[in-house]
Order: C-alpha cells, then sequence, then structure tokens
C-alpha cells in the first residue's frame, strides 16, 4: 500500500511495509484496520487497553524488549515487525503459558484463545497445569468459572471503568492473582447487579451465562432494543429454533454495548408457561369481583378458550353497544408505553376516532405527567433538552429524586462514567440510593420537601447574584415574580423544614449555577407527588434563572421510565394532546386531525388514568379496553382501582399473560411480547429507535397491531395497515418533530434523534438552543408554592411509605417475575427499613411485617437499609403478594392529576408467624 | 452481627452484598482518629488496623472501605497483594498474635534457613506462627528470624525462643548519628547555600542548581537502586517537566542480599535527608514521599524522629515530607509499583511510556531516586566530582557500596572503588572466604542479577561490565557461594522468590516464574523448554522483575551444565 500523508497521521513500517496510522490510533488498531491482525487478549474495544496478556507484543526496531501493540502509538519513522520470529516466538508462548493453566472444560464456543492459539498453529501446551480453582454456580445469572480464567483484567475493567459497579477485583499476587468479587465472596452473595458487562468482556468462558447457555449455537441474530426501561439500549437476540438463547449488547447511542441485568437477563419471560395463547371469555358463572381472586397456580379459572372471530366479535360488540347506547364518553381506552409508537398511535386513533373520546392514557399519568405538565407550561415541550449522554459534556450533574441505578442502570453508568472523568455530582434525594455513593454532595432531605429545598437553593442563586441576567433578559418573562415569590425561602428558614443546612444549600447552588455547563436529570422522586408539577417547576426555574440550558452538557432531563413512554407520549396516548402535543381544545389543531382522520373529533380533553378509575366507580364510564397496561398493580388504592375494574360492564384486555388486570377481563385478547413484533421505539433522550421481531408470538397469540385494527373495523373503521412502517408513514403527517424520518431511514440507520423535521435534517440533540418553542419564544417563570403531602404521618399511622422499583423488576412484575433469572434475584417482597427502625419495631430482617395504610394492608419480608432515614419504609410495587399500591393515596396532583405513590402514612407492627 | 452477606436463607433482606458493621466502624473511626480518608493513605490505614489487631478481618476492610468512600474490592485487592496484611474472613480462625518470620532467600538459605524453620515450628508450638519470608535485608548477618518487629541475627532456635519467651517484638533504634549532631559538624550548610540559590565555588557566588547538577554528571554518579540512569540528567529532565512535580525516594530495599540502604540509613541518615532536600530544592518539587519498606521497622521509628527534629529547627523551609510504609512486597521496590503503592494501590508496575518523570506519582511528573543515590549529593559537591570519579578501578569511576553476604569471612557493606572484581572485594574487604569454604560462582546484583562462576570472579563489577556474561550488578548485591553449595538449588530459590514477588499482572512472568519454578525442581530440567520461556520473560514481561527473573536460570545452564547432569559440557 501506499503512504498517506493525512493530517494527524503517522508514517511507520509494519511487517516491512510502510503504512501510516491515523490520529491516537496504537500500534494493534492501526494493523488491525490494515487487515493484518494481531494477536490479542487482554485488548477489547471500548475497555481501556491494560497490556497485561502479552499476546501483542511486536518487535520495535532499537528498542530493548518488545512492545505491547495494543499500548503503544507508533511514531513517524518507527520500524514495527509483529510477525518476525522473535515477536512471533514471545506472542506463541503467551499463548502456550495461558493454555496450560486452561480448564479441561469448555464453557464458551467463542474462546479468544482457542482462537488465536488455532491462527498461530499452537500445539499441545508443554508446561504442567496449575492447580485449578473451584466453580462458582452461587449467581442465578453468571457463571463463574475461574478454572478458564486468564487473569486479563477485561471483566475487571467492565465493572470498575465501563459500568461502574466496582464489584470485581484482582486480588493476591503472583501465580495466586485471581479475579475476586468483593471480599473474595460468591458471586451470588456479593454486590454484583448482573448488568453483564463482565461475561461480554471475558474472552475464554470464565464468565458466562449461567445454565450453560453460552454453549448453545444460535441460529440467528436479531438486532433490537431493549424492552425495559426509558434508557433505550441497543441490544441483539441471539435466537435457536423458537427461543432466545441469550441477549448480548450493541453499540447504540444510549448505551455503547451497555446493559443491565433485566435486558441482559430478563428475556425468557416470553417463553413462560403462563403466556395467553388462545383467546379467552369469561365463564358466565364466574362473575367478577372486587377482591383479586387470581390464582396463580391455575391462572386461567373462569374464563373459557374461545376463538379469535368470536372473541373480536364479542369484545367489538360489548364496546359498540356502550357507546351507541351511553355515548362515547361512557367508554375510556389505556394503552401502553410498553408498545411501539404504532400501536400507540392506532390506539390512540382508535379511541378518538372510534369510540368518539378523548378518554384515552396511560401509564404516563403514573410516573411524569407532572414533569410534562410543568415543562409544557413554562417551556412549552415535554421532551428532554440534552441526552443522557451530554453528562460527558457537563461540568457538574445534578440528579434528584432518581434511584438512577436502579431504574435507569445504563444511564448511571455515563453519569459514573463523568464522575469518574472528574465532574461534580449532586444527588439530592430523602432515601440514599448507591448513585449517592459517587456523588461529591449528597443531600438527604426530608421527604415531601422538594420545594422548600429547591426554593432554597434559588434564592441562594438569587442572594450570591448567580442569576444569568442575561439568560433571564433575553430568553425568558416573568422572573421578577417569582424573585419576589422566593423572597422568603431564606435558606436559614428552609434548613429545618427540608433538612438540609443553610451553608451546603448555599454552596450546592453556587457550584450548579457557576459551573461552565450543569446538567440536571430527576425522576420520579420530583414528579409523584400531589405537589409534583410545584417539584418541577421549581426545578425548572432553577435551570432557567441560571441560564444552564440550550448548550452542550446543559439541560433538563427528566429520566423517562419506560421503553416507550416518551413515544407513546408524543403520538397523542394522552386525554388532551393529539399527537405532537397539539391539544384537542384548540378548534384549528383539530380541524386539522379530523381532516387527516376523515372524521368528527371530541373538542373536549378525555379524563386521565386515576380520573377514569373514579368515573368507573361513579358508573359513567362502563367499558374499557385495556391494552398492555396493569392498571390492578398499578394504580394508587388498588382496593378502590379493582373495585372499579370489577364494576365495568365491559372489559377488554389485550396481554401477553394473565395479569391482575386481565383477571378482571370480559375478553381476553392474547397479544405479542416485545421480541414477537417490529416497532419503533423512542427513547428519554428521544431517540426514536427500531425494535425487531425475533420470535413469532406463541399459540394463537396475535400482534398487537393486527388485533387493534381488527376490533377497529368492528367498529366501523376502515383500517389497513399491513406493517407497522405504514402507521409511521401516517404518523410522519400528523408529526413535524418526525417528519423528516422515514421507515427506511429509521431501518438504515437504527435510531434518529427528533426533533428531525426534513429528510436531511441529521436530529437534534440538544434543542432550545435560540428559543423556546412558545409562541413568544420564551420560557416562563412559574413560582412554585411549599405545600405538603395528601397524607401526613400522625399518631395513628406514624411511618411515610414510599414506593418505587427494584433493578430487577420492571414496573408491576408482569414480565420480570416471569423472567426466571430475574425472580430468582428478588423472588420476594421485602419492606426495606433503617436498622434502628426495625429494632425498634422488635423485627429482624427476613421476619414478616405488617404494613397497613387507611386504605390497605400488606405483609412483606422486613429488611435493613441504613440508606432510609429514621421513618421511612420503602416498599417495591412488583410483589402481587404485597402489592404496594394496596397502601398508596389515590390523591392527585390538581395540574397533572399524578398520584402521590412517593409518601403516604403508614402503620408498621411485626407480623410474626404470617407469611406475605 | 450484620457484617452478613445479603441474603438469609435464600431471602434478601439488605442491600446487595455486606453491609457495615456499625461496632466496626466505630473501631475504624477510633483507629483513624483525624487521618485524612484519602485513597493514597489507604495502606497506612490498613497498618493501623493490622497492628492494632494482629489481623484485618472483613468487618474491618468493608468499614474501612466505607470510611474511605471505596468499595469493598478496592480495599480486599490491596489489602491481600501486600503479604503483612492479614485478611481474616468471617469463620476462619484468626492467626496467633505472634508471628516469627524466617527468611529463606539465598543467603539465609545457605546458612540454615531451612534446618532454622522447622526447628522453630516444633519448638515455639501453637501460640506463635512461624512464616517463611523472603529476604528482610539482614543477609551479613544470615540466618535472621524476625519476632513481630524485631530482626534477630544469627538467630538459632534458643535465641529466639529466648526472645519470645521475653516478649521482645519491637526493634532496636539504629544508634545513628542524630540531627544536632549532624548540623554541628557542618551538615545542612549546602542544603542551606542550595536554598538560597548561590553556593560558593572557590570564593565565587554561581548559581547553585546549575552548580549541583554539573556536579552530578561530572562525577557520573548513577542511580543506585540498580538500574544506574545518570542522575544529573535525571534532574534536568524534570526540571523541564511541568510543575507541580514531586520526589519519591525509594527505599524498598528487597533485592535478595542488598542491604546497603539500610547499612547508610543506620548509620548517617542526616547525610540522605540532606541529599534529599537538595534535590527538592533544585528540581523544585512541591512534597517529598519516601517509602520504607515495611521490615525496616528500627529505620522507620529512627527516620520519623530525625524527621521530626529536622521539621522542628530546619535549616530552611521544608517542603512536605512523607514518610510511607512499604507493607511486603519485593515489587514496589520497581519505580513505577512504588508509585502505585504510594497512590494506595496494589504494587503493580505500570506500561511505560509515559515514563515516571513524565507522568509519575499522583500523574505528576516525578523524580524518582534510591536512598543511596541521594546520599552520595552532599559529598559529591563538597568534595568535588573529581574525588568521586577517581575513586575508580579497572578502568571504571566512583564508589561502589557492595552488599556482600554468603561464604565470605567479613561479610557486610564494603565501600570500594567501582570496578573492582570479586577475587579483590573477597581478598581485600572481605576477609578471604569464609573458613573451610573454597569460591565456586557468586550473585553479583542479587537474586536478579544471575550468577557467574568462579572462572569469571576476576571481571570488573559494575553497571554495564556484565551484560556481555549474561548478568548484571543491579543494586550491588554480592552473594558468595562456595563448593558446598548448589547452583542449580540456589537458582531455584531465586526463582521461587520471583514466582513470590510476582505482582501477577503480565502473563510471562506471572505464569512464567511459576512454570520455571515447577520445571526447575524437578530432577531433570527440560533445558529445551526452559530456554523458550526464558527468552520470552526476558522480551515480553512488562517490568524488571519478570525480565531479570530467568538471570540465575539462565546461567545455571549457561555456567553449571554439571550440575544438570551433562558431564561433556564441563
Amino acid at each position: 500500500m501506499t503512504m498517506r500523508s493525512e493530517a494527524g497521521a503517522v508514517q511507520f513500517t509494519l511487517d516491512g511495509e510502510a503504512v501510516a496510522a491515523l490520529g491516537g490510533e496504537t500500534i494493534l488498531q492501526a494493523a488491525r484496520r490494515l487487515g493484518r491482525e494481531i494477536p490479542h487478549l487482554c485488548y477489547k474495544d471500548g475497555l481501556r487497553p491494560d497490556g497485561n496478556c502479552r499476546a501483542c507484543v511486536v518487535e520495535i526496531a532499537g528498542e530493548r524488549v518488545l512492545a505491547p501493540s495494543c499500548c503503544r502509538k507508533p511514531s513517524d519513522g518507527m520500524v514495527v515487525d509483529s510477525t518476525g520470529e522473535r515477536p512471533r516466538r514471545a506472542q506463541k508462548m503467551v499463548l502456550e503459558l495461558l493454555q496450560s493453566d486452561m480448564a479441561e472444560t469448555a464453557y464458551t464456543r467463542d474462546s479468544e484463545l482457542d482462537a488465536w492459539s488455532a491462527r498461530l498453529g499452537l500445539g499441545r501446551p508443554r508446561f504442567p497445569a496449575r492447580e485449578q480453582p473451584p466453580g462458582d454456580v452461587s449467581h442465578p445469572a453468571i457463571a463463574v468459572n475461574l478454572d478458564a480464567c486468564i487473569q486479563c483484567t477485561r471483566c475487571l475493567r467492565a465493572c470498575r471503568e465501563v459500568q461502574v459497579n466496582n464489584v470485581i477485583g484482582f486480588a493476591r499476587r503472583g501465580a495466586e492473582a485471581e479475579i475476586v468479587f468483593d471480599l473474595g465472596d460468591p458471586l451470588g452473595e456479593s454486590t454484583c447487579v448482573a448488568c453483564g458487562e463482565c461475561v461480554q468482556a471475558c474472552p475464554t468462558g470464565a464468565l458466562m451465562p449461567a445454565g450453560g447457555l453460552g454453549l448453545e449455537a444460535p441460529e440467528r441474530r436479531v438486532d433490537s432494543v431493549c424492552p425495559y426501561c426509558g434508557v433505550g439500549c441497543q441490544l441483539s437476540y441471539h435466537v435457536g429454533g423458537d427461543r432466545i438463547l441469550y441477549v448480548t449488547g450493541r453499540d447504540g447511542p444510549a448505551n455503547s454495548g451497555r446493559l443491565c441485568v433485566k435486558g441482559r437477563y430478563g428475556f425468557d419471560y416470553v417463553h413462560h408457561a403462563q403466556r395467553l395463547t388462545v383467546p379467552l371469555i369469561r365463564r358466565p358463572d364466574a362473575p367478577k369481583q372486587a377482591l383479586l381472586g387470581l390464582d396463580p397456580a391455575d391462572p386461567f379459572r373462569g374464563f373459557r378458550e374461545a376463538s379469535w372471530e368470536e372473541a373480536l366479535d364479542l369484545a367489538a360488540a360489548g364496546l359498540r353497544e356502550i357507546r351507541d347506547h351511553q355515548g362515547p364518553s361512557a367508554l375510556a381506552g389505556f394503552g401502553s408505553a410498553k408498545g411501539s409508537n404504532e400501536e400507540a398511535y392506532l390506539f390512540q386513533k382508535l379511541v378518538r376516532t372510534g369510540f368518539g373520546t378523548n378518554n384515552v392514557d396511560h401509564c404516563t399519568r403514573l410516573c411524569h405527567a407532572s414533569s410534562v405538565a410543568a415543562l409544557l407550561e413554562m417551556i412549552g415541550s415535554g421532551a428532554v433538552s440534552n441526552p443522557v449522554r451530554d453528562a460527558a459534556e457537563a461540568e457538574v450533574i445534578l440528579v434528584i429524586g432518581s434511584h438512577t441505578t436502579a431504574n435507569h442502570p445504563v444511564a448511571a453508568t455515563f453519569l459514573k462514567n463523568a464522575v469518574a472523568a472528574g465532574k461534580t455530582l449532586i444527588v439530592m434525594d430523602p432515601r440514599r440510593n448507591p448513585i449517592a455513593d459517587h456523588a461529591t454532595h449528597f443531600l438527604q432531605f426530608k421527604p415531601d420537601t422538594d420545594v422548600a429545598l429547591l426554593n432554597a437553593l434559588m434564592h441562594a442563586v438569587i442572594e450570591q447574584g448567580l442569576v444569568d441576567e442575561d439568560f433571564v433578559a433575553r430568553r425568558t418573562s416573568g422572573f421578577e415574580a417569582l424573585k419576589a415569590h422566593l423572597r422568603g425561602f431564606t435558606p436559614e428558614r428552609m434548613a429545618p423544614i427540608c433538612g438540609i443546612d443553610a451553608d451546603t444549600i448555599r454552596a450546592v447552588a453556587r457550584i450548579y449555577a457557576s459551573s461552565r455547563a450543569s446538567i440536571c436529570f430527576w425522576g420520579m422522586g420530583i414528579s409523584q407527588h400531589v405537589h409534583g408539577t410545584d417539584n418541577s417547576r421549581a426545578l425548572i426555574s432553577l435551570v432557567l434563572m441560571t441560564g444552564q440550558i440550550g448548550r452542550p452538557g446543559t439541560g433538563l432531563h427528566p429520566l423517562r421510565g419506560q421503553n416507550n413512554v416518551q413515544g407513546a407520549s408524543d403520538v397523542g396516548l394522552i386525554p388532551m394532546f393529539f399527537p405532537d402535543y397539539q391539544r384537542v381544545d384548540n378548534s384549528e389543531v383539530r380541524s386539522r386531525f379530523e381532516a387527516l382522520w376523515d372524521t368528527k373529533l371530541d373538542p373536549n380533553p378525555g379524563l386521565t388514568v386515576v380520573e377514569i378509575m373514579h368515573a368507573v366507580t361513579d358508573g359513567q364510564i362502563r367499558g374499557m379496553y385495556i391494552m398492555g397496561e396493569n392498571p390492578a398493580m398499578s394504580d394508587p388504592n388498588l382496593n378502590h382501582a379493582r373495585a372499579a375494574l370489577a364494576s365495568l360492564e365491559h372489559l377488554v384486555v389485550q396481554e401477553i399473560f394473565m395479569t391482575e388486570t386481565a383477571w378482571y377481563a370480559d375478553v381476553i385478547l392474547p397479544a405479542s411480547a416485545f421480541p414477537e413484533k417490529t416497532g419503533s421505539f423512542t427513547n428519554t433522550d428521544r431517540r426514536v429507535q427500531i425494535g425487531r421481531q425475533a420470535l413469532q408470538p406463541p399459540g394463537q397469540a396475535r400482534q398487537d397491531l393486527e388485533i387493534i385494527q381488527e376490533i377497529a373495523r368492528r367498529l366501523g373503521l376502515d383500517w389497513d395497515y399491513p406493517h407497522p412502517s405504514a402507521v409511521f408513514a401516517e404518523m410522519r403527517q400528523a408529526m413535524p418533530s418526525i417528519a423528516g424520518i422515514s421507515w427506511d431511514r429509521l431501518e438504515q440507520a437504527g435510531s434518529v434523534t427528533y426533533p428531525c423535521l426534513s429528510e436531511d435534517d441529521p436530529g437534534q440533540p440538544i434543542i432550545f438552543i435560540d428559543s423556546f418553542p412558545t409562541p413568544s419564544g420564551r420560557a416562563t417563570f412559574v413560582p412554585a408554592p411549599f405545600t405538603n403531602a395528601a397524607e401526613l404521618p400522625d399518631s395513628e399511622y406514624p411511618w411515610v411509605l414510599i414506593t418505587g422499583r427494584l433493578l430487577e423488576h420492571w414496573h408491576t412484575g408482569a414480565m420480570t417475575r416471569r423472567a426466571s433469572v430475574l425472580d430468582r434475584i428478588e423472588p420476594e417482597p421485602v419492606a426495606m427499613l433503617n436498622p434502628r427502625d426495625l429494632e425498634r419495631i422488635g423485627a429482624r430482617a427476613g421476619e414478616p411485617i405488617r404494613l397497613r395504610s387507611r386504605r390497605g394492608e400488606v405483609t412483606a419480608f422486613a429488611g435493613a437499609d441504613d440508606g432510609l432515614q429514621p421513618g421511612q419504609v420503602f416498599l417495591p410495587f412488583c410483589y402481587h403478594e404485597a402489592a404496594a399500591n394496596l397502601l398508596t393515596n389515590e390523591a392527585l396532583d390538581p395540574t397533572a392529576k399524578i398520584p402521590e405513590f412517593k409518601f403516604c402514612a403508614i402503620q408498621v407492627a411485626a407480623a410474626e408467624g404470617v407469611s406475605p | 452481627m450484620s457484617n452478613t452477606l445479603s441474603r438469609k436463607r435464600g431471602r434478601r433482606v439488605q442491600p446487595k452484598g455486606r453491609s457495615v458493621d456499625p461496632q466496626a466502624l466505630a473501631d475504624i473511626r477510633e483507629l483513624l482518629g483525624p487521618a485524612p480518608r484519602r485513597r493514597d493513605l489507604l495502606i497506612e490505614h490498613l497498618h493501623r488496623i493490622q497492628d492494632s489487631r494482629g489481623h484485618i478481618s472483613a468487618a474491618h476492610l468493608v468499614a474501612l472501605a466505607q470510611e474511605m468512600g471505596l468499595s469493598s474490592v478496592e480495599v480486599y485487592e490491596v489489602a491481600t497483594f501486600y503479604h503483612h496484611f492479614e485478611v481474616v474472613k468471617e469463620g476462619s480462625a484468626t492467626p496467633p498474635r505472634l508471628t516469627v518470620r524466617v527468611c529463606d532467600s539465598i543467603s539465609c538459605a545457605m546458612a540454615g534457613a531451612e534446618a532454622l524453620i522447622d526447628g522453630l515450628v516444633s519448638a515455639l508450638g501453637d501460640g506463635v506462627r512461624v512464616q517463611r519470608v523472603p529476604c528482610v535485608g539482614r543477609c551479613e548477618r544470615a540466618p535472621i528470624a524476625v519476632i513481630g518487629q524485631n530482626p534477630v541475627a544469627g538467630a538459632t532456635v534458643a535465641a529466639v525462643q529466648g526472645l519470645v519467651g521475653t516478649g521482645a517484638t519491637a526493634p532496636d533504634l539504629p544508634a545513628c548519628k542524630g540531627y544536632d549532631a549532624y548540623r554541628a559538624e557542618g551538615g545542612y550548610e549546602l542544603l542551606r547555600q542550595v536554598d538560597s540559590g548561590e553556593i560558593a565555588v572557590d570564593g565565587r557566588p554561581v548559581d547553585a542548581a546549575e552548580h549541583v547538577i554539573r556536579v552530578l554528571e561530572d562525577s557520573s554518579l548513577r542511580g543506585l537502586g540498580g538500574a544506574g540512569f545518570p542522575a544529573g540528567r535525571k534532574w534536568r529532565i524534570l526540571r523541564d517537566q511541568p510543575a507541580p512535580r514531586l520526589l519519591a525516594v525509594n527505599i524498598d530495599e528487597g533485592e535478595p542480599g542488598t542491604f546497603k540502604d539500610r547499612w547508610f540509613l543506620e548509620r548517617d541518615p542526616h547525610r540522605f535527608l540532606e541529599g534529599m532536600l537538595i534535590a527538592a530544592r533544585i528540581v523544585g518539587v512541591e512534597e517529598v514521599y519516601i517509602y520504607l519498606r515495611d521490615e525496616y521497622a528500627g529505620i522507620r521509628a529512627m527516620l520519623a524522629r530525625e524527621l521530626a527534629a529536622l521539621r522542628a529547627d530546619p535549616p530552611c523551609p521544608l517542603p512536605p515530607i512523607h514518610l510511607r510504609r512499604g507493607a511486603g512486597a519485593y515489587i514496589c521496590g520497581e519505580e513505577s509499583a512504588m508509585i502505585e503503592s504510594l497512590e494506595g494501590k496494589r504494587g503493580m508496575p505500570r506500561l511505560r511510556p509515559p515514563y515516571v518523570a513524565q507522568v509519575g506519582l499522583f500523574g505528576r511528573p516525578t523524580l524518582e531516586h534510591n536512598m543511596e543515590t541521594l546520599y552520595w549529593v552532599r559529598d559529591l559537591v563538597e568534595r568535588g566530582p573529581e574525588w568521586f570519579a577517581s575513586q575508580g578501578r579497572n578502568g571504571r569511576k566512583g564508589l561502589r557500596a557492595f552488599s556482600v553476604s554468603g561464604r565470605v569471612r567479613n561479610p557486610g557493606v564494603h565501600l570500594t572503588p567501582a570496578g573492582i572484581t570479586l577475587r579483590e572485594l573477597i581478598d581485600e574487604y572481605c576477609g578471604g572466604m569464609a573458613e573451610g569454604h573454597e569460591l565456586y560462582g557468586y550473585f553479583p546484583g542479587g537474586a536478579s542479577g544471575g550468577i557467574l562462576p568462579a572462572s569469571l570472579a576476576d571481571l570488573p563489577l559494575d553497571f554495564d561490565t556484565l551484560q556481555p556474561h549474561g548478568c548484571f550488578i543491579g543494586s550491588a548485591a554480592i552473594i558468595v557461594f562456595s563448593r558446598q553449595d548448589s547452583a542449580r538449588a540456589l537458582a531455584l530459590n531465586a526463582m521461587r522468590f520471583f514466582a513470590h514477588e510476582s505482582c501477577g499482572q503480565c502473563t510471562p512472568c506471572r505464569v512464567g516464574t511459576a512454570k520455571a519454578a515447577e520445571l526447575m525442581s524437578r530432577s531433570d530440567w527440560d533445558q529445551g523448554l526452559l530456554d523458550e520461556l526464558a527468552e520470552v520473560m526476558v522480551d515480553a514481561s512488562i517490568c524488571g522483575l519478570g525480565q531479570a527473573a530467568p538471570n540465575p536460570l539462565r546461567c545455571v545452564m549457561r555456567y553449571f551444565p554439571q550440575e544438570l547432569g551433562h558431564d561433556d559440557a564441563q
């Protein structure tokens, strides 16, 4: 090849040929790009090169010893020999030394050591073998086979430097040097969160998926995205026959190959025995009852199998009859943030055009409705301003009300990376969770006092002269009113209320306001309060007054929960908006949609999730179509919600399992799980990504898009969308934000960020650079008063209950409790209390305790977590055995109608002899 | 006790992993007191636990991790790297309060360490643990046993048993020249001048820095830790590096057979400290770190005392001086491993480039010197470079402090002209061979410098003179052995030492030393395979340990083939 003289290129000689290395390339990378592979084991793309295995050593003219090509960068004129006798002898000897200590058993089909040994023609190793360490099968997800370990530390770097979980270490030394977990503990008893990054990094099968799954040969690989949270990790399903064998992370823009335990190991729910595979119709001798009687051992009791025709006819007829006799507003639909954009779009279109009502909502109401309400009100857009990975561009990262490592695990890794790179992380949360371990400042404020803390921070910003006056003047309105409002919120006055001292408040205000770039992330800790909208308003005001928005490394990022909660909201699966947040009560907007959809539309905003349940109770809503949502677990005050569901005249549930909600149905339509369908999904960063079908739905189960259309046709709509791309094409017409994204482009790019206004628009990861999408182009400050939760602890109910999720379990557990690995890691409901509180109630960790609120009662096992403040109890809401939402309060935020999942008053007592 | 794992009978009852035991956390807080919780102090803090309890429990490790803001595994992997930390997990027995460490490295092995160990094990019983350890740096009076921190020279079972009985576990402090005495005879005068920026040469003031560096260059002073890098050039390189810069002094004297640093310090520590401070001033460093091997407990106490005296009455403003303690790891004598250890990490050598002079301690340009190199600075400047350079023999320049041990009549540190031959050294300085011993061979540079036969006893001993013979002088540790010894057995001792001390990072060294030791312990050496292995260890190991580890092995094959059963090769 000829010499190239590109800028930044280095000219050197490799194996006798003049070659060029591009900027920053190591010898190994340059060689590989040129098609000359140098053996290597401890080197892996994406990991810091460590140079420890020495399989990649090369001879550099003039140097005394060989050099590791994975770490050395060529310099001009360097003469490198990678294949000569001397480097080859060393490369082969390294492989031979490692081979001599290899296990007899093969644990992987893809041993890089074996592959290189074969390529270099290595024979049987001539050295005596080491004494082999025992295996470790203590972890449900990961098998540890240290007899195949070559101490290359790829797992360690994956654990410590990529995912920053700090579980894996390299202990002892010499021939005793070993890969360890925590204090040399069994993996299953360690702090391992089973992200599997180490498994993905291991070159020899020393760390493998448990159960020998890695030895099965997949027939095909299907590139898709993760079905769980809003981070939007790209992954590959490795499929053999009709089963997913294992999952690997793909180099997507949101994850760079990383996954968490759910994405990597939580896939076999699709093969679970309780999958719905035939349409079911309620038996006449099984009348509905309010008290949930779902028997996991016999889940289908009370239903009979039916043909699709019968089930669809019955489902549609019930809806049609209510619509025609009681009016459109007697119907409502719950779509799902787990489905694709296309499904969500068609579902809301069905409700709006087929039912004739705007009574359509989904679980966004339960997570970020208040964030979105405040964002729309103040800056005119409900989406994030900057992607998660912009944390790398920030100087200061503020995380508030987010258990990031559990709920957005892969996003958390990028925040932790930023901290490792020297950024300042400020974490504010009433409950100490693992992201706080990485924080430079952790503010464990009192629950329910977000507004007090945030207003005090803003007061401190003003008081210290740190307001971005120019930004405020050019880009906002209403600052004077806010300033007046904040006057009373001095740090000194707020300190006893929020529990954070005034000096800390001032210091944190200064750090956040005065940095070159500060970015802000928040989660449900902000939003799930009756003052959730005020919490968000205060946070947004803080961002605006400091001008920390509109640039790389700044901005607002409400971490979206579900894999497609952003998309489902975007496409109008909410009662007050048509697609792209266009108000249903705006006549100009409405007439546009009436033209597009060729039908009259209801001018009144519909009811929200909890309002719908109340309307059911009140007898105003008589029929519902629920697709992929589980309000019988996810709604607050479940006794009320379940009674409402039981009282419906007609309930159609489209599901993949017999969920608690399906148990109340009249007709159950067996649908497709995530890997069984193709569609687009929008992540928390506004990246539209494609999920591809890897499996056929089981039995008679059908694609959700098909089922929606079947119902639509039976309601008199003449629909024919043969493929998701046809739905997407219509969405583009309805939604300027994605007008530039064609299905083909999506297929090819795999990910396109909106706004993407035209086909040559690359997509806009950072928005609000010059203006806000409001009529004036300005953002508006909205002062937030400090108010309390709807139900405060008192002498009768003295404890505060906080609900939320676990790393391993998704939402109501419908999928993850049926994912064998995930359920084995977290099989039982555990309520966490401060260890001192446990002593106080006379219970020990592991023993049952009873939690009771004014609305219900559950029994769970007690756990000790000193991350909780005295008086707080945390209970995840994924366990039907101890459904946390039996206790929660259905009080709503007045603006966003989001219930107060993060705060209610309960009693706690030891419950000897009782099991959950 | 809450320092249990997170599951009980399959149920998670706390967040994943171990929780912090409140009592253990209270213990740690009390032990650490107001000491900073910085990462680089991890090893110091581990010492506090080890010293106070005789071991480090899992509960204390977890509590220490929490207190220092580290993960448990980061603490565990450091604690288990260093042999002086005894990590005891739940369910394991705690070690006896007292450990007697017996050196089984080359010189002590020749002096009967094996018999001593056997004798002590049966004589001391269960209440005292007898542990084999590598060289403790007192080879001139082998065999050595260390009771707690108290080294016993020329140890016998009876002597050790007696001292154990009296509880003599603390080291004696060396009777060195103290601060006042050193100053009284003009000590630190040079430092004061250097600090003023000007120095009087022949009555005329000259630029101190330039003058001192030129003296170092003219005297050809080279690094005396083993690598032999010209000291003056090193100072110039460092002065050109961006500030802030640091100085790190290597007193991790661990090469078997080497004890010269200890010898100098036991006599005249301030001569070293003055050299150190001159270097710090001229190179312009912010802070000084002294890394002292843990085996030199008496010297540590003495240095702490002398540094306190110096700080109390400084001859000029002093930079912060940190005296840090090793923890039983030969590899930390490697310059970059020492820096890792100073940062509170496992002592694993770094890949170079970048060099320590550019990216060293805490990522800063770092001047790293062996103690002895700095010890000579004052004498060189005061006596002039010619004085030093004129000292050589056989065409070599300078003085050399040889640590001589083994089968000679007068082992010890002998200050001789550089370039002296072994035969001259034995005859002129060591009083000849020990009674009844005939020279058979010698290690010219500790365990790693290779082995030479008696037939090569007339080579000048200095940097660069032994390479053609497959050896190097290194730290000038001469171990002399006789016809009563087996070169092959000594080479195996050396290889086992390297296997024991390998940091475990790179394959050629971690696996290579272990495999070589195993092959060398067989009655028939597979010389072809050993030769192949040795070449790759030299060529492909990250640091000098793995690169030099095959030297004794190769020398046995080259110079002592008769021991391998090849009579025709003699």
